[in-house]
């Protein structure tokens, strides 16, 4: 499943564990939140890049007290038409401010890379090779949005108050 | 009217290439039929019973005629030459390729018309009172606030993937016209002691096979805090809305299942996550919108003009205008309801030649604006009462001036197994049985207001929990058979309608409806207490025994 990150696909740093098995001494590890939270404390001390991937039915504001510790969250898409990862996304941006990287792993397709970049994520684990090409070109086929998000973009309407409130000439 | 600027038009354009892509890899096999559905559904594309099924949205209900022109050249060029307006505040084609449909798409953008949103899960096209800055009892247009929400709903990149449908609807008056109680999101448009404008909001309405009446969530949102407030409903929905099992998936069921104090409780603490926040509006992108909307230069005119007078004379001409014509914010101005409802007809079709010389009409008598209402019938928002002889005479030839706006042949239905895949059971011969049976207008006069609303299965697109009179097919043993239900309404008293009993086979519900009515004109009374209102008063149990007494 090719990994796409900065508009390029990437190798993967991270290696998924799972919850029966042993952390491997050093190197950037995704663990369940389950593992996470059985023992938080201790394995956000670890001296190495952590990763947690948070299940779709789970309130996001338990992430909050390990924010800073985290290096990643993958956030998970079971289909595509599930959309609950698109709201835990943008309330750990915007409103917890997580800073790290935020992967959406499952069903992810073209058609919803510029909805995923809008909400705050900045690496997606795409199912399908042709998907994950057509990356760039999917994400450029907007220039215009009517929502303000967390990527930066005006709105419409913000864009358009500007023109109200520019001075003339 | 609402004027496209460029924003708009550039995200209605980048849409319409985005669908292209979509459909070209459906047809080059790159995309499944699983995958594609979600996409198509989201451009209003069905795949129905014989065909794909395109639907357009008219938000608030407002066209230009140019607008409208294009729907007709839609309906004569991909599809069968004509369209049937939903009760939605939506015009579809039936009979659409899917090649041919990214065409129609780009056609229709090219007058700021598109089809986002209008299916999927996501937030439907936004819908008002179609009455909106015409109304005389209106507290503001309700149009500019539905417009800010289409903007704000369309594409949006959380909830365009939500456990189920979702819809607004918004009213400005006392009376509701946009049946906002039946919607997952119904906004009343007031203004508080401080002369402030916001909303009651109200959530959890909806038909279908669970039906419920909206409930109040809080009395009063300020407008500029609209968006962040729904945007904290929609945040709750999605996140804990039902995704295991789709009858169980509207907000209704949780707002239902939570208890409307919790579920509040729950949108309070997420409206303090976002308030205040980037969505807060300002006067100065509410007036920016609002200055988009262009209203006609009317001219002070007599509220009873020499032409008006003259043909009052005209029996004809005088029963069209008693039901038809309503009251404008402008004394000298009248809202012409036009009736898509004639005898033997399917509720809400229009023909491309009819939709052409309608939009003609607009121009000539209308200032160029039309407006489509939930009820499944046009109106033209500002015609001259002066005009009203002359555009009688015209909508009369276009056989729209039928005389029964709001009477017992003014049917609400929906396509039913003639044309939907859902279907269980025909619901246009039904109508057009209906409108047969009580064609003789002085008979639909004397019973005055009474709303039939026909549905061919239990999604309820006929919205018949709602109708005064409402007929539900369903199926029992490979035969069609009908629930009748009476005492419903969709307005501001809205309230589910009552069964009267077990449901009968398809020959018989429309003598079924004729003894309903029957029972009705002997047990009013006076002839001013609507049939809602008798049913109200007396219940169900008499009209039960008259129907019954003889099957």
């Amino acid at each position: 499943m090719p990994l796409v990150k900065n508009g390029a696909i990437v190798a993967d740093d991270f290696v998924s564990v799972a919850d029966d098995a042993e952390l491997p001494a050093g190197g950037a590890v995704l663990i369940s939140a389950a593992r996470f939270l059985a023992d938080a404390e201790a394995l956000s001390a670890r001296n190495a890049p952590l990763g947690v991937i948070w299940p779709n039915n789970r309130d996001v504001a338990e992430l909050k007290p390990w924010l800073d510790r985290l290096s990643l969250i993958a956030l998970v898409f079971p289909t595509f038409k599930d959309g609950r990862a698109h709201s835990q996304a943008r309330r750990l941006r915007e409103v917890y401010g997580f800073r790290g990287e935020l992967r959406a792993t499952g069903q992810i397709l073209r058609d919803q890379f510029t909805f995923l970049l809008r909400n705050g994520f900045d690496s997606f684990a795409v199912t399908k090779e042709s998907d994950a090409q057509a990356f760039g070109e999917a994400t450029h086929r907007y220039t215009e949005f009517y929502q303000p998000t967390g990527d930066g973009h005006l709105s419409a309407l913000q864009r358009r108050r500007k023109r109200h409130t520019a001075p003339a000439g | 009217m609402y004027a496209y600027d460029e924003i708009d038009q550039t995200l209605v354009d980048e849409r319409v290439a985005e669908f292209r892509d979509q459909v070209q890899r459906r047809l080059s096999g790159e995309l499944t039929e699983d995958e594609f559905k979600p996409l198509r559904l989201m451009n209003g594309v069905y795949l129905q019973l014989h065909a794909y099924m395109f639907r357009v949205a008219i938000p608030y209900g407002t066209l230009s005629s140019a607008q409208l022109r294009k729907l007709a050249h839609v309906a004569r060029k991909y599809d069968r030459g004509y369209g049937h307006f939903t009760t939605r505040q939506n015009i579809q084609f039936n009979w659409i390729a899917l090649k041919d449909l990214p065409d129609a798409l780009a056609d229709l953008a090219e007058v700021g018309i598109h089809a986002m949103q209008t299916s999927g899960n996501c937030t439907r096209n936004v819908t008002a009172d179609q009455w909106g800055g015409v109304a005389p009892d209106e507290v503001e247009d309700p149009r500019v606030w539905a417009e800010i929400l289409r903007q704000h709903t369309a594409l949006h990149p959380e909830f365009s993937f939500l456990p189920r449908k979702f819809k607004f609807a918004i009213t400005a008056s006392d009376h509701d016209r946009a049946a906002i109680k039946v919607h997952d999101i119904g906004l009343r448009l007031i203004r508080n002691e401080q002369g402030e404008t916001g909303f009651e909001v109200l959530v959890g309405g909806g038909l279908g096979r669970s039906p419920f009446i909206g409930k109040s969530i809080k009395p009063f949102v300020r407008g500029r805090d609209i968006l962040s407030y729904v945007e904290a409903i929609l945040r709750v929905y999605n996140q804990y809305g039902r995704r295991d099992n789709i009858y169980k998936a509207r907000i209704k069921i949780l707002v239902h299942e939570l208890g409307i104090e919790k579920f509040a409780a729950e949108v309070e603490q997420a409206w303090q996550e976002v308030a205040e926040g980037p969505l807060t509006l300002d006067d100065e992108m509410i007036e920016d919108i609002r200055s988009r909307f262009v209203y006609p230069a009317y001219e002070k005119l007599p509220a009873m003009p020499d032409e008006l007078r003259a043909a009052a004379g005209d029996a004809r001409f005088e029963a069209w205008r008693r039901n038809s014509v309503a009251p404008h914010r402008e004394p000298g101005y009248a809202i012409v309801t036009l009736s898509l409802k004639p005898v033997g007809g399917p509720p809400g079709d229009a023909t491309a030649d009819q939709i052409d010389a309608i939009a003609d009409l607009a121009d000539k008598y209308s200032f160029g604006e039309i407006r489509v209402g939930h009820e499944q019938n046009l109106a033209l928002p500002h015609v001259a009462r002066r005009d009203l002889p002359a555009l009688w005479a015209a909508l009369d030839a276009l056989g729209v001036a039928t005389p029964n706006v709001n009477l017992v042949s003014d049917i609400i239905a929906c396509p039913g197994l003639d044309y939907c895949s859902l279907a269980n059971a025909r619901s246009i011969p039904i109508a057009q049985e209906l409108t047969r049976r009580f064609a003789n207008h002085e008979t639909a006069n004397l019973i005055g207001r009474l709303h039939v609303n026909i549905s061919g299965c239990i999604n309820a697109c006929g919205h018949h929990h709602v109708g005064h009179i409402g007929i539900l097919g369903v199926e029992k043993n490979d035969q069609e058979f009908y629930q009748i239900t009476i005492g419903g309404r969709a307005d501001e008293d809205a309230r589910v309608g009552d069964l009267i009993g077990p449901a009968v086979p398809y020959a018989e519900v429309a003598d079924v409806v004729e003894d309903i009515v029957e029972a009705y004109l002997a047990l009013r009374e006076k002839p001013e207490e609507l049939f809602v209102d008798t049913v109200k008063r007396i219940g169900v149990e008499p009209f039960k025994e008259r129907v019954y007494a003889t099957r």
